[in-house]
C-alpha cells in the first residue's frame, strides 16, 4: 500500500473545520430539550424533555411564522420559478446574438448584490419619497409608500426575488436548450410549424426534465425562505405579516432569550427541510431524471 | 460536467456568428408586430434592472436643494457626499473591515478548499476518505440552525472577533465538490507518471493539479470573495462594536434604519443632502462588486452548471 501521509495532512484541516463548525453545532441541538439558560450552558441546564415543542406548537406566533412562510413560499414557486425560464425563451428566441449577451449582462448583475444593498435601492425607488411615489402624488393619487405598507409586503418580497434571480436562474435553461439537437427544429421546420409550435413541440419538452428538477428541489426548499431579506424589511412592516421561521428563531432566541424554543423551532426546520429534501430527490427519480444524488 | 460541455461544443458556432449567420434557413423573419412587441419587453425589462442603480449613482451626485426626479440628472453636480463619507469615520472604516475580510477570508477558505478537495480525491487507496466525503456531504443536507451556531462561536470565545465572519463560513461544502469534480478529470497518467519519478503526494499537488486547476480556482475564489464582501447575517448576529461593523451592518444602520451618521466631515461647511450621503455609501459598498462583475459573469455561469449538473 501506498503511504498516504500526505493525503491525510490535506485532509486534517478541512476535517476539523467540518466536525468543529457543522457537527458539534448538530449536537448543540440538544438545547431544544432544555430549559436552556447562558449562565449554566449546556451542560448545566436542565433537561425538559419536549415540552419545548409542546410549546412551540402552541405558540401563535410560532403558527403565524410557518403560515406566513408557507404562503411566502407558495407565492415564490407560483411567480419567481417560472420567470427565469420566461426570460430563457424570450432570449432564446431573440437572434442578435449582441442583444442577447448584452440583456444577459444586465439581468445577471443583481444576483452578486448584498440584500442590503437591494433593500437600499429598492427603498430610494418604491419608498415615501422615490419617484414611483412623485408619480402617483402628480397623478393625484397622493403619496404611497410601497415599502412599509404590510398588506403587499409578500408581494414586495416576492418582486424582489424576482428582479434579483430572474437573470441567475436562466443560466441552466439555456444551458438545457442549447442542448436540444438543432435537426429536431428542422425537422420541425420542414413540417410547417411556425415559431410558436417550434417552441411548445421542440424546446419545451427539452427543457422538461431539468425543469421538473428545480422545481422538486424547491418544494424540497418550502421551509427555507430568503432570511436576510426578511429581517432587513421587518421593522418597516411589523412581525405580524413577515416573520418567517428564520425570523421567529432568531427574534425568539437570540434577541429575546427565549433558547429553547427558538432551537427547537429551527430542529424542526431542519428536519422538515432535510425529510423534504430526500422525498423530493426520490420524486425526481421517479420522474425519469437522474435525481440529486 | 459532460453535460455542460458537450453543450458549449454544440453551441459554438452558432454563439460565435453573427446574427445573419445564426438564424437558418427554416427560422424566416419574424413578423414586425412579433419584433416590436420583443423590443418593448426587452427594454422594459432592462430598464427595470438598470434604473434602481442609475439613480442610487445620480443621487449620490445631487447637492443640497438639487432637483432631479425627472431626468436622473441632478442640477446640482458635488463630490460633497463622497468627500464627508471617505474622510475617515465609520464608513471608511467599515470599508477597511470588510476588504480585511473578504481578502483574508478568501484566502483561508480557497486554501481550505483546495486541500481538502484534493485529499478527497482518491478515496479507492486512501483508507478513511470515503468516510470523510460523506461527511462533506452530509452537511449540504442538513444544517444544524441558528442557535447552535451562535452558541458555538459563543463558547469558542469568537463573539465580537473578526474571526467569527471568517472562519464559520470557511470551507462551503458546494465548492468543495465543484473543485472536487474537477480534480478528478485530471488525466491519472499525468499523475502516475509523477509518481513514478518520485514526486510525493504535496507535490503532485502543488505543480500537477493546481496548475491545471486555474479556471475553476477562480471561480470558487470569486464565489468565496463575493460572498465574504456580501455577508451581513453572521456580522449581525456576532458582532456588537461598532468600530467592528463591516459595511454591509453599516449599510443597514445607516441607511435602511435612517440612524444619522455622526461623525461626518463637513469639508464644505455645508452638509450634503442625508439621501446623497446614504446613496454615496450604498455605491462605494456596490463598487467592489462591480469591478469583479465581469470576470465573475464569465466564470460563475460555468462555476454553477458544473456544480448544478454534479450537485
Amino acid at each position: 500500500m501506498r503511504r498516504s501521509g500526505w493525503m491525510y495532512a490535506l485532509m486534517l484541516p478541512g476535517l476539523v473545520y467540518f466536525i468543529v463548525f457543522h457537527y458539534v453545532p448538530l449536537a448543540g441541538n440538544a438545547v431544544a430539550f432544555q430549559d436552556y439558560s447562558p449562565f449554566l450552558g449546556v451542560q448545566g441546564s436542565d433537561w425538559v424533555g419536549w415540552s419545548n415543542f409542546v410549546a412551540l406548537l402552541t405558540d401563535p406566533q410560532a403558527i403565524n411564522a410557518i403560515k406566513n412562510t408557507l404562503i411566502v413560499s407558495l407565492l415564490q414557486i407560483v411567480f419567481a420559478f417560472p420567470a427565469p425560464i420566461l426570460l430563457a425563451l424570450l432570449l432564446n428566441s431573440l437572434l442578435s446574438t449582441k442583444i442577447t449577451r448584452f440583456v444577459q449582462s444586465v439581468v445577471y448583475l443583481p444576483h452578486f448584490i448584498s440584500w442590503v444593498i437591494i433593500v437600499s435601492i429598492w427603498q430610494d425607488v418604491l419608498g415615501g419619497a422615490g419617484p414611483v411615489s412623485e408619480l402617483f402624488a402628480s397623478l393625484g393619487l397622493g403619496h404611497i409608500n410601497i415599502m412599509t405598507n404590510p398588506d403587499t409586503f409578500k408581494i414586495l418580497i416576492t418582486s424582489q426575488v424576482i428582479w434579483k434571480d430572474i437573470g441567475w436562474g436562466t443560466i441552466i435553461y439555456f444551458a438545457a436548450m442549447l442542448s436540444i439537437p438543432t435537426d429536431l427544429y428542422e425537422s420541425a421546420a420542414c413540417d410547417c410549424a411556425g415559431p410558436l409550435r417550434r417552441m411548445w413541440h421542440v424546446t419545451l419538452p427539452g427543457i422538461l426534465p431539468v425543469t421538473l428538477l428545480l422545481l422538486i428541489i424547491r418544494l424540497g426548499h418550502v421551509l427555507s425562505v430568503g432570511f436576510e431579506q426578511i429581517i432587513l424589511q421587518q421593522p418597516a412592516v411589523g412581525v405580524q405579516v413577515s416573520d418567517v421561521l428564520d425570523t421567529f428563531v432568531y427574534n425568539r432566541g437570540l434577541v429575546g432569550g427565549d433558547w429553547g424554543i427558538a432551537t427547537a423551532a429551527g430542529l424542526v426546520k431542519g428536519v422538515i427541510g432535510t425529510a423534504l429534501v430526500l422525498g423530493a430527490n426520490k420524486l425526481a427519480k421517479r420522474a425519469g431524471t437522474e435525481g440529486l444524488f | 460536467m459532460t453535460t455542460a460541455e458537450t453543450t458549449e461544443h454544440h453551441r459554438t458556432p452558432r454563439k460565435l456568428g453573427l446574427s445573419r449567420e445564426r438564424r437558418a434557413i427554416w427560422e424566416g423573419r419574424p413578423s414586425l408586430p412579433v419584433r416590436a412587441l420583443k423590443i418593448i419587453i426587452i427594454a422594459a425589462i432592462v430598464i427595470i434592472m438598470l434604473y434602481p442603480f442609475a439613480s442610487m449613482i445620480m443621487q449620490s451626485f445631487a447637492g443640497f436643494g438639487a432637483n432631479m426626479r425627472a431626468t436622473l440628472i441632478p442640477s446640482k453636480f458635488t463630490l460633497d457626499a463622497y468627500r464627508s463619507i471617505l474622510g475617515g469615520g465609520i464608513v471608511t472604516r467599515a470599508m477597511m473591515v470588510s476588504a480585511f475580510i473578504t481578502i483574508v477570508g478568501t484566502a483561508i477558505a480557497v486554501v481550505l478548499t483546495t486541500t481538502l478537495a484534493y485529499s478527497l480525491t482518491r478515496t479507492k487507496d486512501v483508507p478513511g476518505s470515503k468516510v470523510v466525503l460523506y461527511l462533506v456531504l452530509f452537511t449540504m443536507l442538513f444544517s444544524a440552525g441558528i442557535i447552535p451556531n451562535y452558541l458555538l462561536v459563543k463558547e469558542l470565545g469568537l463573539l465580537d472577533s473578526y474571526w467569527s465572519l471568517i472562519i464559520p463560513t470557511a470551507i462551503s461544502a458546494f465548492n468543495m465538490v465543484v473543485i472536487r469534480n474537477f480534480f478528478m478529470q485530471i488525466p491519472g497518467e499525468l499523475i502516475e507518471s509523477a509518481r513514478v519519478d518520485g514526486a510525493s503526494d504535496l507535490a503532485i499537488f502543488a505543480r500537477i493539479i493546481l496548475p491545471l486547476s486555474k479556471a475553476p480556482i477562480a471561480v470558487i475564489t470569486l464565489f468565496y470573495a463575493v460572498g465574504y464582501w456580501n455577508s451581513f447575517f453572521n456580522a449581525l448576529i456576532y458582532i456588537n462594536s461598532p468600530e467592528k461593523y463591516p459595511i454591509q451592518i453599516v449599510l443597514n444602520r445607516y441607511v435602511l434604519m435612517g440612524s444619522p451618521l455622526d461623525q461626518i466631515q463637513n469639508p464644505g461647511g455645508v452638509a450634503p443632502p442625508p439621501v446623497s450621503i446614504q446613496m454615496a455609501v450604498v455605491v462605494v459598498a456596490t463598487i467592489p462588486i462591480l469591478l469583479v462583475y465581469p470576470f465573475a459573469q464569465k466564470y460563475f455561469a460555468k462555476g454553477v452548471l458544473t456544480g448544478a449538473i454534479k450537485g
